[in-house]
């Protein structure tokens, strides 16, 4: 019997597994973004699985509109990300301190 | 005895797991875009299990189909040095478990209390019949009662391409490109002279 506490948990699961991998890859910016993607898709996995248990698909229009915002950010993310490296030749955190004051 | 359900749920959530720790631990950012990949198809197999069938699609032909390809073409496009990303892993492994355990602990530990989340709170929803159109209700909604941001997603669509275009132009030096304006403003008089002279005989010999 699948209780909504399953999916939450699930959920919850990978959230915190995106959290660790902001943590331990500080340095590469792509991996910052996917870890970034996954703690939109478990997000979205909780106003899913809130839709269907409180039988209201007002959930279902908000991950809708997440997908898109996401889809803009990574789209936008990675160009910044190209005229990075264009201009710097490295997409190292720890390197990218020009705004140090 | 498990249900059909939860054997599906409980193998595809356990590929998602598994397949999300690897996408934070591989050293080539290549083999964890695949593995992000795997996080999403798993992650689509979940929400079809919860009747959110148009989601599900759109999960793997958004997600999958358009931003995962853009992050491989991204990622095999810059030539990257792997090594000096790494650096640090090992050193902040440690952090981040800790940080990770406490965090899913909490978390747990509010859901599975007290049945905030449970059966008797959360009662199970009756399946919807076979006539029921997932794609169909949230179209109903989102034409109707959600019209305002929908234009206002199309808008921020159209912003992201602006902004990524003209984020990425570049004007390059020293080569050679066609200027259709150039070529549309040219004029007869620039390229061709007419010239009088005598017809000339031909020359035997």
């Amino acid at each position: 019997m699948l209780t909504l506490a399953h999916f939450l948990t699930l959920s919850a699961i990978l959230f915190s597994l995106s959290v660790a991998g902001i943590f331990i890859n500080r340095k590469n910016v792509i991996i910052l973004l996917m870890c970034i993607e996954l703690m939109l898709l478990s997000v979205n996995m909780n106003f899913v699985a809130f839709s269907r248990f409180l039988g209201n698909l007002d959930g279902q229009i908000f991950v809708f509109f997440i997908l898109t915002v996401a889809a803009a950010e990574a789209a936008i993310g990675l160009a910044i990300l190209v005229v990075l490296f264009r201009n710097r030749s490295t997409i190292n955190v720890a390197e990218l301190d020009d705004l140090k004051g | 005895m498990a249900s059909i359900q939860e054997l599906i749920f409980y193998a595809f959530a356990a590929v998602m797991v598994m397949a999300a720790a690897m996408v934070i631990s591989v050293r080539n950012p290549v083999y964890a875009a695949l593995y992000l990949v795997l996080t999403f198809f798993s992650a689509a197999a979940v929400w079809m299990l919860m009747e959110a069938e148009f989601l599900a699609i759109i999960l793997i032909v958004v997600y999958v189909g358009a931003v995962i390809v853009l992050f491989l073409f991204v990622v095999m496009m810059l030539d990257i040095n792997l090594v000096p990303l790494k650096e640090g892993f090992i050193r902040h492994l440690p952090a981040a478990i800790a940080v990770a355990v406490v965090m899913a602990a909490e978390l747990l530990l509010l859901i599975w209390s007290k049945g905030r989340f449970g059966s008797d709170a959360f009662p199970i929803p009756q399946p919807h019949g076979a006539d029921y159109s997932n794609t169909r209700a949230l179209g109903d909604l989102l034409y109707s009662h959600y019209l305002l941001p929908f234009e206002a997603a199309g808008v921020i669509l159209l912003v992201a391409i602006i902004a990524a275009v003209a984020l990425t132009l570049r004007k390059r030096t020293g080569i050679k490109t066609q200027d259709p304006s150039l070529q549309v403003r040219a004029r007869r008089d620039e390229s061709v002279r007419l010239v009088k002279m005598k017809s000339e005989k031909p020359q035997r010999g």
